[in-house]
């Protein structure tokens, strides 16, 4: 069984952004960018089920420009048999992206499509969603365990009231949350033997795919500002002055 | 136009999440001048559908009541919702961001080829919405260019509407059918005294300070005399000290409750995603330096192992 994995080059998660000056956009240049952590979970599963013998193949996809080719030797370095780029310099938003990752799917038949549950930039939480819903796949989204039965796919998912396990029919959509596992580093040798690897490039175009963004920015702009309030010496203190709040 | 709302129920009553989602239906009805309906879509949730035809605002509640939507599995009901949007010509579809609505609403989106605005905040107009991104540290307004404009709430930031005082009529709709690509397997239910982490009006919340599961104890006995919800931060989860239903943040809950008291927790920006809009903020914590005391109303630098056992007694 083939396994498709999408990664999404972010800025990194410990990095507080700043807004450009005229409002447009958050300004990533010269940031340190990381492959999505939830991207690194749903890789991390990927390599583990075929190291297990449940799949024979980890396709890693990026869709971005030239840029995210980086995260895309990340995901060789840590073991991803291929990679594919669908390159465009465009923005792509989650419908979009979804529809990108439809076409490679359509082209590579995987048994099993990777995705992290949200990208910690644009916090959409959609593109695994949707690329299911495209392709007829079924979903497990927010899931913290995989078990394969038969021709299912019993994926335990993380639900505001506990866990809900569900049978999913392969092939299948699965994004992944924060306790499905817990990632490996990548090691340097692997990292440079990885810039040695070839890189599958494709082009929007070639995929014959409408990426118009249907949302267009108006401003970003930063939240109002919380600031720093006063020190108490002692718990009495504490519960004094929230009592004169009037929060307790 | 009108605008669809999709109740969050468990088949037998109406959740918390969808008196928020109504707020925020009913300010984009007044930008939009449209009417608002809502479906329960389940299996035997008749008596779901009858107290919601008693929220005020909400023109009309339909029913779909059925085996097939019994666990609103995505696989049957996205394919459901998005032919009911189409043959009742809706043109707003509003579900709450929980795992519910993040699960369903983006799938019947992509299958009416349309974008989802994820976690609206603020409505600024008919077609223009604010929502935060990059874990709140940037807020983005976003205008809509599609016919149906589909979008999750973020309850947090929209008051609870009144569920009770008003009258509607209930329409029964067909039933949906079986896509037979996904089952329903079995569900755990967190069985807890205290109140939900997303309607408490005090949440006390432990960090990776707090060493161990076991020493969440500490702050359920504080929780207890405050009548508060007990959460966590992602370290605390990381760490395998609780289980993730209780992490407040970017990736878990977020949460707006009148006090939230944070104890061992140091504030990394993905948690301060989940909790800053609170409105009274404590921070217990024994290095001076950590950021949540640049949110906190009031900071307390001591040792937690001292400083929560002492506030138990303190509250009497």
């Amino acid at each position: 069984m083939k396994i498709l994995v999408g990664i999404k080059r972010v800025v990194d998660a410990n990095i507080k952004v700043r807004i450009k000056a005229d409002n447009s956009a958050v300004d990533v240049e010269k940031l340190k960018m990381v492959v999505n952590p939830f991207c690194e979970i749903a890789i991390e599963e990927a390599l583990r089920l075929k190291e297990s013998g449940a799949a024979t193949e980890v396709i890693a996809v990026s869709v971005g420009p030239d840029s995210c080719q980086e995260q895309l030797r990340t995901a060789l370095a840590l073991g991803a048999d291929r990679v594919i780029h669908v390159a465009t310099d465009e923005i792509t938003q989650p419908l979009a992206v979804a529809k990108l990752f439809n076409a490679v799917v359509e082209k590579e038949k995987p048994g099993l499509v990777l995705f992290g549950k949200q990208s910690i930039d644009g916090d959409n939480n959609q593109t695994g969603q949707m690329l299911a819903a495209l392709s007829g796949m079924p979903q497990g989204t927010f899931a913290s365990e995989l078990a394969f039965e038969g021709d299912e796919i019993i994926v335990t998912r993380e639900v505001d009231s506990g866990l809900q396990k569900v049978a999913l029919k392969l092939p299948a959509v699965v994004t992944a949350d924060l306790r499905l596992n817990e990632p490996r580093y990548v090691s340097l040798p692997n990292l440079m033997k990885a810039k040695r690897k070839p890189i599958e490039s494709m082009s929007v175009a070639d995929l014959g795919i409408d990426i118009t963004p249907r949302l267009s920015t108006v401003t970003v702009l930063n939240p109002p500002e919380r600031s720093a309030g006063e020190r108490v010496s002692s718990v009495a203190e504490l519960v004094e002055k929230l009592k004169a709040e009037g929060a307790l | 136009m009108s605008i669809l709302v999709i109740a969050e129920h468990n088949n037998e009553e109406i959740q918390s999440a969808t008196a928020n989602t109504v707020t925020a239906a009913k300010q984009l009805a007044e930008k939009a001048g449209c009417e608002i309906s809502l479906l329960v879509a389940g299996h035997n949730c008749s008596a779901v559908a009858e107290s919601a035809s008693a929220i005020p605002g909400v023109s009309q509640v339909l029913l779909a009541d059925c085996p097939a939507l019994d666990k609103q599995l995505p696989e049957n009901f996205a394919p459901y919702l998005a032919e009911l949007v189409k043959s009742k010509s809706i043109t707003y579809v509003m579900a709450p961001s929980t795992t519910h609505g993040k699960n369903v609403l983006p799938r019947a989106a992509a299958l009416l080829d349309v974008a989802q605005i994820s976690d609206i905040t603020e409505i600024v107009d008919a077609e223009t919405f604010v929502r935060p991104i990059y874990a709140g540290n940037a807020l983005q307004t976003l205008k809509s260019s599609d016919s149906v404009k589909t979008m999750t709430v973020r309850t947090a930031a929209f008051d609870p509407a009144e569920l009770t005082g008003g009258g509607c009529s209930v329409e029964t709709l067909d039933a949906a059918a079986d896509a037979g690509i996904s089952r329903f397997i079995s569900e755990e239910v967190v069985q807890s005294d205290r109140p939900e982490l997303s309607t408490a009006r005090i949440i006390v919340s432990g960090g990776r300070g707090m060493q161990s599961g076991d020493n969440f104890s500490m702050l359920e006995k504080v929780a207890d005399k405050l009548g508060a919800a007990v959460g966590a931060s992602r370290a605390a989860v990381d760490a395998g000290y609780v289980p993730n239903d209780m992490q407040v943040g970017q990736t878990g809950k977020i949460v707006a409750p009148d006090l939230y008291i944070a104890v061992g927790i140091s504030g990394a920006i993905q948690h301060l995603a989940g909790m800053k809009d609170s409105k009274v903020i404590v921070a217990i914590n024994k290095d001076e330096d950590a950021p949540i005391f640049n949110v906190a109303d009031f900071g307390l630098v001591a040792d937690l192992f001292d400083a929560v056992p002492e506030l138990e007694a303190e509250l009497g």
